[in-house]
């Protein structure tokens, strides 16, 4: 089985790498899109900021390629954000896989929310195969400003003064708001679920 | 709901692991590997990682300990100390680090606050403060509490938010090491105040003192060493403790 991770300017591709790696997985990163095509499983990972993101994508063409892909995809915290069809951040247009808008966090008016949101929040109403054993209310790290609206394609809830989409996915399209690379047991559970897909 | 975390602190030299660490059930107490990992299954919801080295060879040895880290530790971790560029984060971050911890450096290069959150994101950096309380005030302590200056923590943490800290470090020097309990007021001042989650730091001794900083002073996460270095409080009991009484705590 041949496991890639796209290549892109946004970080903590290392850290998807080295959680693959105590799977027993081994994962290419890539930005060739041969290699990406071949691949029997695509990572498309991310922390950083959108625009930029979109703009790298488009210039390496891997916009389209991403959007066209059979093999299961799965996006991860801004790589999820990308997949949707548009970001608050900086106004950019992204991938549109999931027709979903992605909008900042707003502090209520009589709490000051804490932006970004960083730490570990629970998880309810998992419904994907990418789930599998892993218990309702588990708990994942987060590292968001930004956050996806809950939609038909949510498979896992979370929330943060408002619900929102912890998980998006539509056919061979796994997205994760979460790091599941950094979520202990549980988030290792639900990358060896996608290896299997 | 976003949990309060507990994150162990581990000073490290030379690669090493400081402080009288005892263990039974790991082979070498000295591997800051192993002793992260061990801190990771009990329940630790992030470790920080406090590189004390004061030699040439310093940035090399940290960076390939970082990269071992980030292999075998599945959570999350920050790495500070003598951190002063932004290629020292790059190399860093590109190693497996999820945050970094700027102190001194960031106090007389503000600026270096701007770099880091535009080239990294906000969310990578955390600005460490160690504070003292004199004269009626909270003031900024420089070169791991050597050095002292004229500004108070909250201003300074106000303007570092502003410039793109991620997060705030706050260790109080009146408290670190009494395990008298955190300081609340000024933990308490710069979480109700700023927008960014506020780690307390300095003075834990008993399960209550984190009940006491989470519940009084609104902390989003409690830092600790020796504690759980000498397992005078255990991760585990901590967290159930805390569960017990309605904080909201990751099992």
């Amino acid at each position: 089985m041949k496991t890639v991770i796209i290549k892109y300017n946004a970080g903590n591709i290392r850290s998807v790498m080295f959680a693959l790696d105590r799977l027993g997985v081994e994962g290419v990163v890539t930005d060739d899109p041969e290699a990406i095509k071949a691949a029997d499983k695509v990572i498309f990972p991310g922390v950083g900021e959108a625009s930029s993101a979109m703009r790298y994508l488009q210039e390496r063409k891997l916009d389209q390629l991403i959007s066209g892909l059979k093999q299961p995809v799965l996006g991860i915290c801004l790589g999820m954000q990308l997949m949707c069809k548009h970001s608050e951040e900086n106004d950019t247009n992204c991938l549109g896989i999931f027709d979903v808008e992605v909008k900042r966090f707003q502090s209520p008016v009589d709490n000051l929310l804490k932006i970004p949101q960083i730490g570990w929040n629970n998880v309810t109403g998992l419904y994907s195969t990418m789930f599998e054993h892993v218990p309702e209310n588990s708990y994942m790290y987060f590292v968001h400003s930004y956050y996806a609206a809950l939609s038909p394609y949510t498979v896992a809830t979370t929330n943060y003064v408002i619900n929102y989409s912890a998980a998006l996915q539509k056919d061979n399209f796994y997205a994760v708001q979460f790091h599941p690379e950094k979520s202990a047991g549980e988030g290792q559970k639900i990358l060896e679920n996608f290896l299997k897909l | 709901m976003l949990t309060k975390r507990i994150i162990p602190c581990l000073d490290i030299k030379d690669g090493r692991t400081v402080k009288g660490v005892n263990f039974e059930n790991i082979r070498d107490a000295g591997d800051p590997i192993e002793l992260g990992a061990l801190y990771a299954e009990k329940g630790a919801d992030e470790l920080v990682f406090l590189d004390i080295t004061a030699t040439n060879e310093r940035r090399k040895t940290l960076s390939e300990l970082v990269t071992r880290i980030a292999r075998h530790v599945n959570i999350p971790f920050t790495v500070g100390g003598g951190i002063s560029s932004v290629e020292d984060v790059n190399v860093l971050l590109q190693s497996g680090a999820d945050k970094i911890s700027v102190n001194t450096s960031a106090f007389k290069r503000p600026e270096l606050v701007d770099e880091l959150a535009r080239e990294f994101g906000s969310q990578c950096v955390v600005l460490a403060i160690d504070t003292r309380f004199e004269d009626g005030d909270w003031y900024v302590y420089l070169n791991g509490g050597r050095v002292k200056t004229e500004i108070k923590a909250y201003d300074w943490a106000k303007e570092a938010v502003q410039r793109g800290a991620g997060e705030i470090l706050l260790t109080s020097m009146n408290n670190d090491g009494t395990k008298q309990g955190f300081a609340l007021d000024i933990t308490g001042k710069l979480s109700q105040n700023l927008n960014v989650p506020v780690i307390a730091s300095g003075g834990a001794g008993t399960m209550e003192h984190f009940m006491d900083v989470f519940e009084n002073a609104q902390a989003d996460a409690a830092l600790a060493a020796s504690i759980f270095h000498y397992k005078e409080i255990e991760i585990q009991a901590l967290k159930t403790y805390l569960y017990q009484r309605g904080v909201n705590i990751r099992f």
